[in-house]
């Protein structure tokens, strides 16, 4: 009998792949990868490109990956495949949106109170048009 | 014959909300199933990335990373508050609300300050006054991606890094099932080490490529936005099974209306006929 691994391949938003290999290739930052059952435990990061499970039955799996980690036990391995496409600046720039909308809303406060105010004269108005037409009902019997 | 016209609009307008309220029912029913099969599918990552990071705190690495330490003393917490877009889902966001407002309420009674990241339009409106807002972001919509989280989380991420916080908990509304929801406070940073498992325990560690300390800091952070994504997906599945709750009670409560409403406007029918009756039998009597 061969040798086999189990193997997990997973992103944040779903399971990818989920059962035993004889042989997973993987591209990480450092080079190629050929993990075979038994190796020693690894941990490292997976530039973007494929990876490839050989499975039990001989048939071959790829799978595209956007980056990710890969960590290595004895007897599994675990992909976690990023979802998004990660480069510094881009999550640099994200960063900066999320504050920027928070202080944004810091400084229409004042705006978006004016518009609670309005909100409420607007309430307060309809109250007063129903309150009519109750009226306008009554006498027009 | 003009008979009870003012409870004839009453009951069309009732009727009218009531199939607001059932296709509001509906549509929430679907969007549930959805959100929460979206829930189980990011559960193998979180679960595989916290097997990772237990067997990392197992492992003794010669590099301790931040986010695995307690901080000796707390003086600046933040707090990730996931809360809805939308209203119109019962109690979900109030009883949120209440669990955040106790939660800081509790923090500055100790004198810790506490730094607010929102998540969803519903608490951007509710919280921005009660603390610092450091990041926020809304109109995820029913299937958020990871990526629309990134820059917030990187935001809180970064400041803890900077030292400017020394805990950060995530806010939101655990499924339990479709009936039940519960607000909770889980820590985030620093993370906390599960049971260590006795049959790893020998002294062991990881190759790390490229080093050690790169490899752990994107692990980590993966992890914190593993486990934001976790409660915002966790959220709108509750979201949804909430409205679904409050609109199927909202039409419940419209059908009882109606049914009140036709009562009263068959008794005034009923009396407006008799009282003609009465009035031709009375007028034919004078005559004759």
């Amino acid at each position: 009998m061969t040798m086999t691994v189990h193997v997990d391949i997973v992103s944040a938003e779903s399971e990818i792949f989920s059962g035993t290999a004889k042989m997973v290739h993987a591209s990480g930052e450092m080079g190629d990868l050929g993990i075979l059952p038994r190796h020693a435990p690894l941990l490292t990061k997976l530039k973007p490109g494929e990876v490839r499970v050989e499975r039990t039955d001989g048939e071959e799996d790829f799978y595209y990956i956007s980056g990710g980690m890969l960590e290595v036990q004895p007897h599994c391995i675990t992909v976690l495949a990023d979802t998004a496409i990660r480069a510094k600046d881009l999550d640099e720039a994200a960063a900066k949106q999320a504050k920027e909308r928070a202080e944004q809303a810091l400084r229409d406060q004042k705006g978006e109170i004016d518009l609670a105010q309005a909100e409420r004269e607007l309430v307060q108005a309809l109250a007063q048009l129903q309150a009519i037409q109750k009226l306008r009902k009554k006498t027009g019997r | 014959m003009a008979v009870g016209k003012e409870i004839r609009t009453k009951i069309k307008s009732i009727q009218n909300t009531q199939k607001i309220t059932r296709a509001m029912e509906m549509v929430a029913a679907s969007k549930m199933r959805k959100a929460q099969q979206r829930m189980q599918a990011s559960r193998p990552y979180a679960k595989k990335i916290r097997s990772v990071i237990g067997h990392l705190s197992q492992a003794h690495p010669e590099y301790r990373h931040p986010y695995l330490q307690e901080k000796e003393s707390i003086k600046r917490v933040g707090l990730i508050v996931v809360s809805s877009d939308r209203g119109l889902c019962g109690g979900l966001n109030t009883n949120l609300f209440k669990a955040t407002v106790k939660s800081i309420r509790a923090w500055r009674d100790e004198g810790v300050e506490v730094d607010l990241c929102l998540i969803g339009q519903k608490g951007i409106g509710f919280l921005k006054r009660l603390g610092n807002v450091r990041a926020q972001v809304g109109h995820l919509g029913d299937a958020p991606s990871i990526n629309d989280l990134i820059g917030s989380v990187k935001v809180m991420l970064d400041a803890f890094d900077s030292g400017e916080l020394d805990r950060i908990d995530v806010v939101y509304n655990e499924f339990v099932n479709t009936m039940t929801q519960k607000p909770s406070v889980d820590q985030l940073l620093p993370i906390q080490a599960d049971e260590v498992d006795e049959e790893l325990k020998h002294h062991w560690d990881y190759l790390y490529e490229p080093e050690a300390k790169d490899v752990l800091t994107d692990l980590l952070v993966r992890y914190v936005e593993s486990q934001v994504y976790q409660g915002v997906v966790e959220n709108i599945a509750c979201e949804q099974a909430a409205r679904m709750v409050a609109m199927k009670a909202a039409s419940d409560n419209a059908g009882d209306l109606i049914g009140d409403l036709q009562l009263v406007y068959n008794k005034a029918r009923q009396a407006a006929i008799t009282q003609e009756i009465s009035e031709i039998v009375g007028g034919a009597a004078a005559v004759s």
